[in-house]
């Protein structure tokens, strides 16, 4: 990499006041033709490139993105990584990114800002319980690292949970990952960004692909606000506006996109140092290095393309966090977005072929994608450079909707991602 | 936050409502001689447009009545309510996008 970061850099551009830092990513000019073109420069394209480039050599690459690069998901998200996912596909597809995760600071020489603080899933119920020993016991033979803890252990780690059997829905215990944590979302962009450019990567911002260009079942390239691109490759990762681009190229896929909200409070001292998350009362919740209580709130039940959703959510979101958190109380919340969410009938990715030739698909993440980042560029960047899905993504491909081969991990994982 | 024109009940609040998927989906007629592919699209396929939607709604805190809805996607804004099996789709004017 040309400009390495390193204390040494830091300390050279002190000595000219930080005016002189180079910019990060070119900005350069579509060119006429490219060996793969991807769609959506969020975290998981700019992964995807980032890893063609290293793993396959494919460098004659383009990322086009319709607005500013990171703008979507990426920037919405909560920030959680984790991989405790019930059943062995997920299991291997989420554990595999959680391994990228831990060498992804150094492997980018870009501070995403990993830090595994542990997440912790709540049950209150008895069935809750039974389905966290199980998923525990399953992660545990998956070789990931998991454990359940009882209410009192709970208490004693975090000591401004409620934890009181008087609560309208009791804490009873947790399973939880203490290699799972958070991460900087825009840094984990920027820095996929920055080590696919130095490779040669062109990333085009404020060119949206307006038209799929095939020619007897293949796809032959894209047509953009910025002009025709032609590619002998296409892999589409646009997170929640897949069906929009699914049918410009023809055909259908199984996902409804719906409005995820979540917000942040203002800026206080330390006061949690791991991430909470509770499925049953739908509120999932961490504190930012700035000092910012990030919450999340869930889907709302329609269709949306909005990014905004509905407020009755949030209001739910919050009483859930009040019940858990009474300290929290009279916090004030600052901000408050909503992203756009792709999700599929049995809340698992869709990442493999689509009925086009050349024409790839890596969508479906619903709410959970930003965990995924790194290892869903892996794997999408094998199946673009070799035409075939990788075994870890081979169970996640578009037929199996047919095939009645579900990753169901609806009940599993959860609602809360 | 929107309102919904409960064709049963007059104007409430969404959060009365639940959500009933998309509309229109008829179920077909001999199920056991379609094809795994047509029965996947059946089932699984779905239209999520970026614009116009046909959708199903639920009174459930009301009348408990499902009906059809025509709406935008991106602005939310209804554009029509109709009993169920008459889509509203038909009086519906222009591409709205």
């Amino acid at each position: 990499m040309k400009n390495r970061y390193s204390i040494f850099s830091l300390a050279r551009n002190a000595l000219s006041h930080h005016e002189k830092w180079d910019r990060a990513w070119r900005s350069p000019e579509p060119q006429p033709a490219y060996d793969v073109i991807i769609i959506g420069a969020g975290g998981h394209g700019l992964a995807t490139a980032y890893y063609l480039a290293k793993e396959h050599g494919i460098t004659n690459v383009a990322v086009v993105e319709k607005g500013w690069l990171g703008g979507g998901n990426t920037a919405r998200n909560t920030t959680i990584v984790r991989s405790n996912y019930l059943y062995d596909e997920s299991a291997h597809l989420f554990e595999k990114s959680l391994k990228l995760w831990e060498g992804l600071s150094q492997e980018l020489n870009y501070n995403v800002m990993f830090s595994q603080r542990g997440v912790y899933n709540l049950g209150h119920t008895l069935q809750e319980m039974r389905d966290i020993h199980r998923r525990v016991n399953a992660n545990r033979l998956n070789g990931i690292d998991s454990e359940v803890v009882d209410a009192r252990q709970i208490k004693q780690e975090v000591p401004i949970i409620n934890t009181s059997p008087d609560a309208r829905y009791p804490i009873l215990g947790a399973s939880l990952q203490r290699r799972a944590g958070t991460a900087r979302h825009d840094g984990v962009a920027w820095g996929y960004a920055r080590a696919a450019d130095a490779r040669g990567v062109d990333i085009i911002e404020n060119c949206e692909v307006t038209n799929i260009l095939r020619d007897g079942g293949r796809v032959t390239g894209v047509e953009t606000t910025r002009g025709t691109i032609k590619a002998k490759k296409v892999g589409i990762v646009v997170a929640g506006h897949s069906g929009v681009l699914a049918d410009m190229a023809g055909f259908r896929l199984p996902v409804e996109s719906h409005p995820l909200q979540a917000l942040v409070s203002e800026p206080v001292k330390p006061v949690l140092d791991t991430v909470i998350m509770s499925n049953a009362v739908h509120g999932y919740i961490s504190q930012s290095d700035k000092g910012e209580l990030v919450i999340g709130a869930g889907i709302d039940s329609y269709n949306g393309y909005g990014q905004r959703g509905s407020f009755n959510i949030i209001e739910e979101t919050i009483a859930a966090i009040k019940e858990m958190f009474p300290m929290f109380s009279r916090m004030r919340m600052l901000r408050h977005w909503g992203g756009i969410v792709d999700t599929t009938p049995d809340a698992t990715p869709i990442i493999g072929k689509t009925p086009v030739d050349n024409l790839f698909i890596n969508c479906g993440w619903g709410t959970g994608g930003f965990k995924a980042t790194p290892g869903s560029g892996w794997v999408f960047a094998h199946t673009l450079a070799t035409g075939e899905p990788h075994p870890i993504n081979a169970p996640f491909s578009l037929d199996r909707y047919t095939t009645g081969y579900l990753v169901d991990e609806h009940g599993a994982a959860g609602v809360a991602h | 936050m929107f309102q919904i024109d409960c064709p049963w009940c007059g104007p409430r609040d969404q959060s009365e409502f639940a959500y009933a998927g998309e509309g229109g989906i008829k179920r077909p007629e001999d199920p056991s001689a379609l094809t795994d592919a047509e029965w996947a699209d059946y089932l699984f396929m779905r239209q999520n447009p970026r614009g116009r939607h046909h959708e199903q709604w639920r009174h459930v805190h009301g009348c408990g009545q499902f009906f059809d809805v025509v709406r935008q996607t991106v602005t939310y804004r209804i554009e029509s309510v109709d009993l169920p099996g008459r889509p509203a789709l038909a009086n519906a004017s222009g591409e709205v996008r």
